[in-house]
């Protein structure tokens, strides 16, 4: 018998590259302000592909006097154009902008994966498809403010100031600009230094669109651009989402300054699995959970809390379906898991990783062929992990999950509250009433039971504790960019004659 | 022959008790015109400290309790003041140096903050909550939830009874726990209200009233980690952006100072809760 032919290797799949010829990309972009692109006074710097380290294009650095120039022009359209033109036709924009999204979806998509190191699967089938979702969402309330929840006539706040982070670059643009414009608010984005690429294609649409100048304003730059923008004194609005040590001090930065705030921050989410879930779809949802997106996701499921008795069969099927996981270019359909955004992430990944295994939890990685060039971080898991352990309590912001047990519900809703943190949670289980008593119990923003980071326009995002405050996406989405004009309430007879 | 009065001893009320501040210190409570009224409890770091965990060991209870029951607690509040209406009346008199009329106004306006603030225990979960069509098969409801322990600084100016009230009940009706600072010029009715709370089903540790010096508490409770909001109503003569930059270190809800008396309002409710979104399946059948 000939045993020399190797069986072929189960799911080995033919290359099946998206093509890059839909691109139009320019060798260096400037900033996008006051409807125009203009040169930045900063040192300018390259954005790569984190897969093969290629340089992409040259883009700005926005200095004070530009971040100074964005914000004027952003006061200007606010207070001659934007804050005069009536709900609907703030709507009419926001609806072009969603359609036009749609018509250069594909070129988004292949830019995305491109410039951040996403699977092309996310990017075409996730990231764009919730862009244009969310401008479509939010275009449908600028004339229905009156029904948000705060009362007759709410007020746009003003020119808002909004720092993006690079994991969901279009898509955190998206969740920044559509609820700002809609509320009538004029805004300057700064996206992450390490994938500008899509924001200012971005730009590109709001021409198409035909957007009045200066309404938004995209400018490009490091953390220094993003902090003399929080800092400028002539915004009203800060929106951030990023980590929490930046959160942190951007909180500390605006006290005082009566600048309204959402933050969205780190997470360390627990992702419950009890004894009587549906396995199978568990550990889809477990998967799903902490390698969607490389595990660069704020919600991601980073802390598996499996019931004692299902433990060994949970983390069986769960190396089995690892193991299948293909890993590779970023373009390619058949990728699961693509590259990790940037050097510094994947140190700061294997950093933690090598204090995982030193503080004695037990790590094991699936087995998959690591490119030579990009940057790249095998999908892992460590089981034995202590409550106390640095990867238990630590955001790795990459693919990597840490494995606890529990054995009662109590036990499982006390170590998964067992963080600073509380962006999100998983609950699996076949029981509702169980599912519903631990949602109650769970300090998080978001509960996926029976399912895992899901997103929808209409649906309210955001932190208890240190992940952060404030709501984005729907109704609460929009209340963060109003001020109420105050309600006309009975009540405010009972005070009536109190002394000042 | 006259009779010789009973004067009482006014404590804090921490975890549902009546200490004396741990640091054995008071101060000299008098009339506008110096006249001695008593010798208030001068709170200290350790009682702040004491406070917040009695305010975390009740969050559980509290805020596991049905919206109904908060109601009805705090309609009970309503209930035992009006009974001690005069006492409150007679009390703010003295300690603020008003007439008689404006003292009624004030008790009676803070009687009816309780029966609005506690209509809305069972309420505003429906206006500020609401189900999400999301696009899929999946149910999707948001709906606020009390955002823990709060500490807050009392209206420092003003009607201290009325003021007082509208700080604790928009925070304690959604289950919210808190410790909170008296008015420090006027504390006697902060005091005599603890009473009220104490006899009125409000379960210790609910409210916790220290009474003493803003500008030396509220800098340890903003930087508590177990604290997670800081209603800064009446720290306006106070450093309160110093306040504000603490309780950045454990990102903590801040409300800014108000001017006087802060109005009932729904937004003050809501200012105090998470809003938690929770995603389930549907099956495709």
């Amino acid at each position: 018998m000939d045993n020399t032919t190797a069986a072929p290797r189960f799911l080995d799949y033919a290359p099946a590259p998206e093509s890059t010829s839909v691109l139009h990309l320019k060798p260096s972009y400037g900033l996008f302000i006051n409807g125009e692109f203009t040169d930045g006074h900063g040192s300018p710097f390259t954005t790569i592909s984190p897969a093969t380290e290629q340089v992409i294009a040259e883009i700005a650095t926005a200095n004070t006097a530009d971040v100074d120039a964005a914000v004027s022009a952003a006061r200007r359209a606010y207070d001659r154009t934007w804050s005069k033109l009536s709900g609907a036709d703030r709507g009419k924009y926001l609806f072009r902008i969603a359609r036009l999204v749609q018509e250069r979806a594909r070129e988004l998509a292949v830019a995305e994966s491109l410039d951040n190191g996403k699977p092309i699967k996310e990017s075409r089938d996730v990231d764009v498809p919730l862009v244009a979702a969310w401008f479509f969402y939010y275009a449908g309330w600028a004339d229905k403010l009156d029904y948000a929840g705060l009362g007759p006539n709410p007020r746009a706040l003003g020119v808002a100031a909004q720092v993006i982070p690079w994991n969901f670059p279009l898509l955190m643009l998206a969740w920044k600009i559509a609820p700002a414009l809609a509320a009538g608010n004029t805004v300057v984005i700064k996206p992450a230094e390490t994938t500008p690429l899509t924001a200012l294609i971005f730009a590109e649409i709001l021409q198409q669109a035909d957007l009045p100048a200066g309404v938004v304003n995209i400018i490009t730059g490091a953390g220094e651009t993003g902090e003399a923008l929080v800092n400028h004194p002539d915004i009203n609005k800060v929106a951030f989402t990023g980590s929490t040590a930046v959160g942190r001090a951007i909180a500390k930065s605006v006290a005082g300054t009566g600048k309204k705030v959402t933050l969205e921050l780190g997470g360390k989410a627990a992702n419950i699995v009890f004894d009587d879930a549906p396995i199978d779809q568990a550990v889809e949802g477990i998967i799903n959970g902490i390698f969607f997106n490389q595990g660069h996701v704020c919600c991601a499921g980073s802390r598996l809390l499996v019931q004692e008795s299902i433990h060994d069969e949970v983390i069986d099927r769960l190396k089995s379906r690892m193991s299948t996981l293909r890993l590779g270019d970023p373009l390619d359909k058949n990728t699961d898991i693509g590259a990790i955004n940037s050097r510094e992430q994947l140190d700061r990944i294997r950093e933690l990783s090598n204090v995982g295994e030193a503080e004695g939890a037990e790590r094991w990685s699936a087995p998959c062929d690591i490119p030579d060039k990009g940057f790249w971080f095998a999908p892992t898991i460590f089981t034995n992990v202590s409550t106390s352990s640095r990867i238990a309590r630590e955001e790795i912001f990459g693919p990597v999950l840490s494995v606890l047990t529990f054995r009662t519900p109590a036990e499982a809703v006390a170590k998964a509250n067992n963080t600073p943190y509380g962006l999100s949670a998983g609950i699996w289980s076949d029981k509702g009433s169980k599912i519903l008593a631990v949602a109650d119990k769970l300090r998080a923003g978001v509960i996926w039971a029976n399912t895992f980071n899901k997103f929808d326009p209409s649906s309210p995002f955001g932190g208890y504790k240190e992940s952060g405050y404030g709501r984005e996406g729907g109704r609460h989405g929009l209340a963060a960019y109003l001020e109420s004009a105050g309600w006309a309430s009975p009540a405010a007879s009972i005070t009536k004659g109190a002394r000042k | 022959m006259t009779r010789l009065t009973v004067p009482k001893t006014y404590k804090l009320y921490i975890g549902g008790k009546f200490p004396r501040s741990e640091s054995g210190r008071t101060y000299e409570v008098t009339t506008a015109k110096g006249v001695f009224l008593a010798n208030a409890s001068l709170a200290s770091r350790k009682d702040a400290r004491d406070a917040v965990v009695a305010a975390r060991a009740a969050v559980s209870g509290w805020s596991g309790a049905t919206a109904y029951n908060r109601g009805q607690v705090l309609y009970r509040i309503a209930e035992l003041l009006e009974g001690r209406r005069d006492q409150f009346v007679d009390e703010l008199v003295s300690s603020e140096s008003i007439s008689k009329s404006e003292a009624t106004r004030q008790v009676d306006t803070s009687i009816d903050a309780w029966v609005w603030y506690a209509g809305w225990a069972d309420k505003y979960v429906q206006v500020a909550g609401n189900a999400n069509p999301v696009s899929g098969p999946y149910f999707n409801l948001s709906t606020p939830e009390p955002t823990g322990v709060v500490a807050i600084v009392a209206p420092q100016s003003g009607d201290s009874l009325l003021g007082l009230v509208s700080v604790i009940a928009p925070a304690i009706l959604s289950g919210n726990t808190v410790v909170v600072i008296a008015n420090q010029n006027s504390p006697l009715s902060a005091v005599s209200l603890s009473e009220v709370l104490a006899t009125s089903d409000v379960p210790g540790g609910v409210v916790n009233i220290l009474t003493g010096s803003p500008a030396e508490i509220t800098p340890w409770l903003a930087s508590h980690a177990d604290v997670n909001a800081l209603d800064l109503a009446g720290a306006e003569s106070i450093e309160w952006i110093d306040l504000q930059i603490a309780a950045a270190d454990t990102l903590k809800r801040v409300l800014p100072p108000v001017t006087g008396v802060p109005a009932p309002s729904l937004e003050r409710i809501v200012a105090l809760t998470e809003t938690k979104t929770v995603w389930h399946t549907k099956a495709m059948i």
